[in-house]
């Protein structure tokens, strides 16, 4: 079922055009990736969708409703956005920022059930023992968890993740990629996810949706996205694309050595 | 082992119940305070006095005092300790919602250069009378409209450079800069009486107050003070940064613009009475976000309580310290804010606020 979709959508700064001919769709449970080289126009394309930044052309669709007429509260309640580098430092702590997932549904006092909430969010990001922290004194992972517990506090039915992997070590890398994946397949969320680790983007998203100079080149499961010659027209760099794991993965190969076969 | 607090909600109890108590103990402070400096002044009054004095004004038939006692405390006192709370409250307000919305510790009314272009603004008044109000409201009329002028400029210039802290606060000390070499040419000019008069405007006391200042500065409080407390939640998922209160649902252009004509208000409506009181919309927030926390549902009236009972501290400190002479408050608040600002500057290196 198609969940949200993103037609003719295009956007420039200025004079500058960033993203052309955006074509996509998303199903419930789907967890698609964005990948493609630095300035290729992942983060733009990201806040297109949320209605961050107005498209000058396109129209994005959550079940069929233009998001543009609707007011920001109505979008908020049916998308998330985690940003991609958090600058925090206000003295909230992490119980009160994964709170301000609630805003799009309070009006001044908080409810129990929205302490429910926050505290269901918590406990799936394993933040449970940091909640009375101040944010500004975690580090950059723990940051990174609490943006996405804001965001599944929120309770949409689609959540966009603008890199949210890029200041975590390997572990939690994984960690946070399983989360992501399982929470859309149980609670049949649809996931855009900016990623820039093509593995880690083939091993946990159903498809991906691969850029370059703002539009579209390929779009499909990531056995069939992830071939050296697409590697080699976007990222202009040589490697070697192995399937012998249960996903793909790519091994890049040195310019040096020419293409050697392994 | 302490017991472990089990549940993250029994901890949002405990933090909620905290806030309770500091707000708690700010009233009493502020009671207490307001009790004690309705006792000090030059004339030779009892305490006794001047409650009788109080009592007598407020029913007329039932308490009696004497003559000289109810005017000296009606007609001097009350309404200048009532104004310094009322003061400080809203520079303490105007303050806090500035530093969520910019984002930046250092936003305060006094460091964006409203308070200069307040002073630039007054001396127009005094050196050349020009103004676009007469008669006794010169002063106060240019006061008022260069203050927002100033704000509008500040914020004109983050819209046009992207709105972003270091835009705001950049602008500010430009803004700031020439303010005061207006003020300075001006006062170049002036006679030495006009001189006089721009520099005792610009330290700031609460000597010029009224019960009809009161008045005003009251009912623009009484207005826009519930107004940031309705939409805290607001002021609390900007403070996050555009993106994010985007995504949380809150127009984000709109409600910056319609919060920095609010505070610039609220200064501007207070500034133009007192003269220059720097530090109060500075300090005050900082220290209510540490004792509270950065939730502006709290953290806008507790930091308003606390910017009253500094400016009053100050005031009556200021009253008092070389009695019979009443120093500006606006001296005493900079002696009592720079040290604060050393020791934040100092000692916070986690670049947090």
């Amino acid at each position: 079922m198609v969940r949200l979709s993103v037609s003719d959508l295009a956007f420039s700064y200025r004079d500058r055009p960033v993203l052309s001919d955006i074509a996509f769709c998303v199903d419930a449970g789907e967890v698609l990736g964005l990948v493609g080289p630095n300035g290729c126009g992942k983060t733009t394309l990201i806040k297109c969708v949320d209605g961050i930044l107005t498209p000058c052309r396109g129209r994005v669709a959550l079940e069929g409703q233009d998001l543009a007429r609707m007011h920001r509260r109505e979008v908020a309640r049916l998308i998330a956005y985690v940003p991609q580098s958090i600058t925090n430092h206000t003295s909230s702590t992490v119980f009160e920022t994964v709170l301000m997932g609630r805003r799009p549904y309070l009006n001044w006092s908080v409810r129990p059930e929205d302490e429910e909430k926050v505290q269901e969010a918590l406990s799936l990001l394993d933040l449970d023992d940091l909640a009375f922290r101040q944010v500004r004194e975690l580090s950059g992972g723990e940051r990174q968890r609490v943006m996405i517990a804001r965001a599944i506090a929120q309770e949409t039915k689609a959540i966009l993740l603008d890199e949210p992997t890029s200041s975590l070590d390997v572990h939690h890398q994984m960690a946070v990629m399983e989360v992501i994946r399982s929470l859309a397949e149980e609670r049949d969320l649809s996931v855009v996810i900016a990623v820039h680790d093509l593995n880690l983007a083939a091993a946990f998203c159903h498809r991906l949706l691969v850029m370059k100079q703002g539009s579209i080149q390929g779009n499909g499961i990531p056995a069939d996205v992830l071939t050296a010659a697409t590697i080699r027209d976007v990222y202009g760099i040589d490697a070697v694309v192995k399937h012998d794991l249960a996903t793909p993965y790519m091994v890049p190969v040195p310019s040096g050595r020419r293409r050697g076969k392994t | 082992m302490t017991e472990q607090i089990t549940r993250p909600a029994d901890g949002y109890a405990e933090i909620r119940r905290v806030r309770g108590i500091f707000i708690a103990a700010l009233l009493l402070v502020l009671a207490l305070l307001v009790g004690v400096a309705v006792t000090l002044g030059s004339a030779d009054l009892s305490v006794s006095e001047s409650y009788l004095a109080i009592l007598a004004g407020l029913f007329p038939g039932t308490f009696q005092a004497p003559e000289l006692a109810e005017v000296i405390v009606w007609d001097y006192r009350l309404h200048r300790v009532l104004f310094a709370v009322c003061a400080g409250f809203g520079l303490a307000i105007a303050g806090t919602v500035m530093q969520g919305i910019l984002r930046n510790p250092l936003a305060s009314p006094f460091t964006l250069g409203i308070a200069s272009a307040a002073a630039t603004g007054a001396s127009i008044a005094i050196v050349l009378g020009a103004g676009f109000l007469g008669g006794d409201y010169l002063i106060i009329g240019n006061a008022f409209l260069f203050a927002l002028l100033a704000s509008m400029a500040i914020y004109g210039m983050a819209r046009y450079r992207g709105v972003s802290s270091e835009t705001m606060i950049l602008g500010g000390i430009a803004l700031m800069y020439l303010f005061s070499a207006i003020t300075s040419l001006l006062q170049y000019l002036g006679s030495a009486e006009q001189l006089q008069a721009v520099v005792f405007w610009m330290f700031g006391s609460m000597d010029r107050s009224s019960w009809m200042k009161l008045g005003i500065v009251a009912a623009i409080l009484a207005v826009i003070v519930p107004y940031f407390i309705i939409r805290a939640w607001d002021l609390n998922v900007l403070a996050e940064g555009d993106e994010v209160a985007s995504s949380l649902g809150v127009p984000v252009e709109r409600s910056m613009t319609v919060f920095m004509i609010l505070s610039s208000l609220v200064t501007a409506a207070i500034i133009c009475f007192t003269g220059t009181i720097g530090f109060i919309g500075l300090v005050a927030p900082h220290i209510t976000r540490m004792a509270v926390g950065g939730d502006h549902r709290v953290l806008i009236p507790a930091s308003g309580l606390v910017g009253a009972v500094l400016l009053l501290g100050a005031d009556s400190i200021a009253r008092s310290i070389l009695a019979p002479e009443i120093l500006p408050v606006g001296i005493v608040t900079a002696f009592l804010g720079v040290p604060f600002f050393m020791y934040l500057f100092l000692h916070r290196r986690d670049g947090g606020w």
